[in-house]
This record gives structure tokens, sequence and C-alpha cells, in this order.
């Protein structure tokens, strides 16, 4: 699969990377290439076996419900570029 | 409101599905030991892993996961064992991490029904597509400055159920049945609070429109409506704008769109659909979810019993109409004060006093059940004054506005206030030669075959009697005294 230069320049936007135009097609040359690689994984004949979700036979664990964080806004807010009281202040993003 | 719009063209069916957020009942977060209390400082809940600072990783909080499965069983749906969780990529100030942690491919909870009761007594049933979990966003307020926005991450993380529903409703109020049922179960169920003004339950409603038969037609998304008036209004001026689109030689556009209330129209969001392409991957710090069935059967076990079961019971049992009964079992706090009442009684006349009388001064004083002054006992209480002829119905009324605004027993303003009935027939008929004397010429004409004359010589010996005199008595004797 091959990937164009429109088609690269959107995934970076979604990403919010920049990426300047003269590298847009480098870019999507490598990109096609990491795609053709995963089609030929693709052409492993599978059927029949478990989706492998982790290195060890392990199931997810669970917490209690209980409250045993938070409580520390200085501690959430430390590295803050800019703040009031104790919210953190962004540049406005209304819809 | 109806489910059809009648265009220049003839008539539109409208085809609604709902998307409901409904935040889980839990102390703690989805993936964090953070606390989820409403109202609290900016910030002061929140831990770093909702933060999204580098390194912090998420645990699963085993409540959230028993509320989602009793949700799902209180739905009949399909419980799904094993389940997985998805990053839903997209970038918004309050989310930090520029992902939200969701369900996608593999839901928690399958496919399920809701029955839903419609005005006309009549029930119908609407498919559920699936519920799955996620985490809520943190929270922006943008007028707290010009050029600003604060952000505030208590929120953020807090574990919320979408709940999404087949496309099978038809008209604005079976949208409406179908939130307030789906709120009824969630709060019997105690897995929600259903609170839409502190928006702990939201609406993402999906409104299309055809010709009554065709295939479905391209839907339209109202984000995040906040009431269930509103959603019913969202849709019938969705449904109007689409048809005129249609035939004005236009097509619809598939697209999310606000509603607003106070202009009563929808219009689309400003961000492009791109950013709706939200690149789901399965979240590589969590393992697929899994449980067993002893666990979920478990669960089974402890549900209470669900508003249509009660309603059913309550049709069956005390013989009540099925709306009646729907009224009834709307708030579990509602069904156990009027069981409370019924018991031992003349459950009729139990739900007429509680849907009448008690609604209508709750109603009147802005509060609720939870916080009636009067107690189901006391208006048992006064139920069975009336029923052994201590007072009478009229009477009755007096007492319980005595009761709701002082929260005393009956027996007690009955006696204070000397309303018991008179029933002693001597003193009555004292009363009805009162009315009689008094009034010679109406007697006259009553004699004459003025017959509809008969009111007002109870309405005036009932009066005289100070509305203690037992009406039967008056009637009788009234009879006897007139006929000369």
């Amino acid at each position: 699969m091959s990937l164009d230069k429109a088609t690269v320049a959107r995934i970076a936007k979604l990403a919010r990377i920049a990426v300047p135009e003269s590298e847009l097609e480098s870019l999507a040359g490598e990109l096609s290439g990491i795609l053709t690689w995963i089609e030929q994984l693709n052409e492993v004949n599978t059927s029949g076996v478990e989706p492998m979700t982790s290195a060890v036979a392990m199931t997810l664990r669970m917490r209690e419900d209980r409250v045993t964080d938070g409580g520390d806004p200085e501690k959430v807010l430390a590295n803050a570029p800019e703040r009031t009281d104790t919210f953190f202040v962004v540049p406005k993003v209304v819809e | 409101m109806s489910g059809i719009v009648h265009g220049v063209t003839g008539d539109w069916e409208i085809v609604i599905g709902l998307e409901v957020h409904a935040q889980v009942i839990a102390s703690a977060k989805l993936f964090s030991g953070a606390a989820t209390a409403f109202g609290a400082a900016p910030n002061s809940q929140v831990s770093l892993v909702d933060a999204a600072l580098p390194g912090m990783l998420p645990v699963i909080n085993r409540r959230c996961v028993e509320q989602a499965i009793r949700t799902g069983l209180g739905l009949k749906a399909q419980i799904n064992r094993h389940s997985v969780f998805d990053r839903k990529n997209y970038f918004y100030a309050d989310s930090p991490a520029g992902y939200q942690i969701s369900q996608y491919k593999q839901p928690i909870v399958g496919r399920g029904t809701i029955q839903i009761d419609l005005p006309d007594g009549s029930v119908r049933e609407v498919g559920i597509t699936r519920l799955h979990l996620e985490q809520d966003a943190g929270k922006s307020l943008h007028d707290q400055h010009p050029d600003s926005s604060y952000v505030d991450l208590n929120r953020a993380g807090i574990a919320l159920m979408e709940i999404v529903s087949e496309p099978d409703l038809r008209s604005p109020e079976e949208a409406g049945a179908y939130l307030r049922k789906l709120r009824a179960i969630l709060r019997y169920l105690g897995t929600c609070d259903g609170d839409m003004e502190k928006g702990s339950m939201r609406a993402d409603v999906n409104v299309s429109v055809r010709r009554p038969g065709d295939p479905y037609g391209t839907r339209c998304e109202i984000k995040n409506v906040n009431s269930i008036r509103f959603v019913q209004q969202a849709i019938e001026v969705e449904a109007a704008r689409q048809v005129a689109v249609i035939e004005d030689g236009g097509k619809v556009e598939q697209e999310t769109r606000l509603f607003d209330a106070r202009k009563g129209e929808t219009r689309p969001m400003r961000n492009k659909e791109e950013a709706h392409d939200y690149r789901y991957f399965p979240d590589p710090d969590l393992l697929p979810l899994t449980f067993s069935q002893e666990w979920v059967e478990e669960i089974k076990r402890s549900l209470p019993e669900l508003p249509d079961e009660k309603k059913a019971r309550f049709a069956r049992d005390y013989g009540l109409a099925p709306y009646d009964a729907g009224v009834l079992v709307d708030e579990r706090a509602t069904a156990d004060f009027f069981e409370a009442v019924a018991e031992g009684r003349d459950a009729k006349q139990a739900a007429n006093w509680v849907m009448g009388d008690l609604f209508g001064a709750l109603n009147k004083a802005g509060t609720d059940i939870g916080h009636s002054p009067v107690s189901a006992e006391h208006l048992g209480q006064l139920l069975d004054l009336m029923a052994d002829g201590t007072i009478s119905g009229r009477i009755a009324k007096d007492v319980f506005v005595a009761m709701f605004e002082t929260g005393k027993a009956p027996a007690a303003i009955v006696e204070e206030k000397g309303l018991r009935q008179v029933t002693d027939s001597g003193a009555i008929a004292a009363v009805v030669d009162q009315v009689i004397a008094q009034n010679p010429d109406k007697v006259a004409e009553y004699r004459s075959g003025k017959d509809k004359l008969f009111g007002f010589f109870v309405g005036q010996a009932m009066k005289a009697s100070g509305g203690k005199a037992n009406p039967q008595a008056v009637n009788q004797l009234l009879r006897e005294k007139l006929k000369g």
C-alpha cells in the first residue's frame, strides 16, 4: 500500500505534528514502506490463533473502589506553564 | 409532537437513536484512586494518572466494572466476559492524555432491550446496541477570561457508561419515554444518579427522516443535550430542518450539530469532520478485561425488583391502571411510599391520595417525596380515619393540608381542631331543621318540583355543621324532612 502526500499531511495534522511541505514526499515513502511490511505479515495464516495481548499469561488486575489519591492540586499543577488559583490556564479553545 | 413531519410533498417519518453517557456511581475514578464527588475545588480530585503525567499507568476500578455488568443485566443484555479497552485519539485542552480510554470493537455489554411506556398505556420494546465503559473528560471554563480558558480536571477520568440504542425510536415522545425509563432503571440499580442538570446523564441524539417504508436516510448527530425536554425539542427542530432541505432539492449532510434551545435551532459544529477520525487502537497499558460467570451470577442475584416488574406487580396485586402503576414506579422512593400506604388498605384510594393530593402539595412546595412532610405512616392513618367514619372525605382534605404544613399525625389534628365527624342523628336533625326553617321559599320551590335544589340544602347543612356532619346522614334526613 502506498500513501500519497495529502494523506501524510492529514495524518500529521491529526497527530498535531508540524511536517514541512518539503518532507512530505520522503515521509510518504517511509510510511508506505512500513505499511508494506505489515501487509507482508498479513500473509501469515492466523485463523484459529488467539490474539496475543501480553508476553506472559496474565489477566487485568483490578483495584478496589477506594479514594487513595488526589487532594494535592499543587502537585498536579507543578509543571503547568500557566495557572490561576488552582486552574490550568490555556489559550481560549471555545467551540 | 408526533413522529410524522407533514412536508409540502407528503409525510416523512422521523428515525431516532440515542447515545446516553451515564456517570457511574463509584467513590473513585475508572483508572485512578482520585475521588469523584461533585463540586470539589478545582483540580483537588486529580491523580497524576488523570493529569496524564508521563510514566503513570491506569489500574481499573473493580466497582466500575461491577456497575457496568449490573446495568447490562438490568437492560437484559448480553454480558461480554472478555472486552477490550481502546484509545480514542483527539486533542482538546480538557483531555490531557490526547486520547480517551474507551471501548470500541469489544464492549463489556452487548445487545439488550428497554421497554418504554407510551401515554396511551401501550408499551414498546426498544433495542440496546451496546454499553461500554470509558473515561469522562475534564471541564473547561471559557467565560472567566477574555482570551484564556480555565481547565479543571476533577471530572477527567470519572467512569462513564455509554449506552447506545438502536434507531428504533420514531417520535420525540418515544425518545422522552426511553430516557425516562433508562433513568429509572439506572436509579433503581444504583449505577447512575441520572441527574441531567449536574451532567451525570447526557444524551447525543441521532436524527434522520425518510418516507414511511423507505430505507434509513442520512443522519445528523446532535451533541450533548442535557434535558429530556431539550432532547424532544431538538428532534422536532432537526427533523423539520432535514425535511425542508430535502424538499428544497438538497441533500442532508452527515454531520455533528449543536442544539441552541434559546434560538430553537440546530447548527453545525465548527470543527471539521476530519477531527472525528479517532484512530482507535487497543490501549497497550491495559490487558483485556475478563471476569468469571460466577461473578456475573452473584451480581444478578443482588438486582432489585426493576420498574417494569414492579409496574406489572402493582397492576396485578393492587388492581391499578397501567398508567397509574407506571407513574408510581417511576421513582423507587414513590413506589416504596405508595406500598407503605397501600399495605392492608384500599390500594386504589392510596394511589389516588399519593398521586393527587401528595404529588400536588409536593410540587407546589417545590420538593420531592424524599422530603415529604407527610410520612407514609401518617397518610395511611388518614385513610384509616376515613375508613372508620371518624372524618368524612371532605374533612380529610383539610386534615391533609394541616398535616403537610405541620408534619403532625392526622388523629392529633382531628382532635385539636375538633373535626370529628358528627354521626349523632339528633344533632344532624337539628341542623337540617334549622336549614329548612331559614329557607322557606327554597323549600316551597323544591316541593313544587324543583329537584335540583336538593344540592343547595345539602350544601347549607354541611356548611352549618362546619363540614363535620356525616354526608349520608344529612342526605337521608333532608330527603325525609323535605317531603313535608
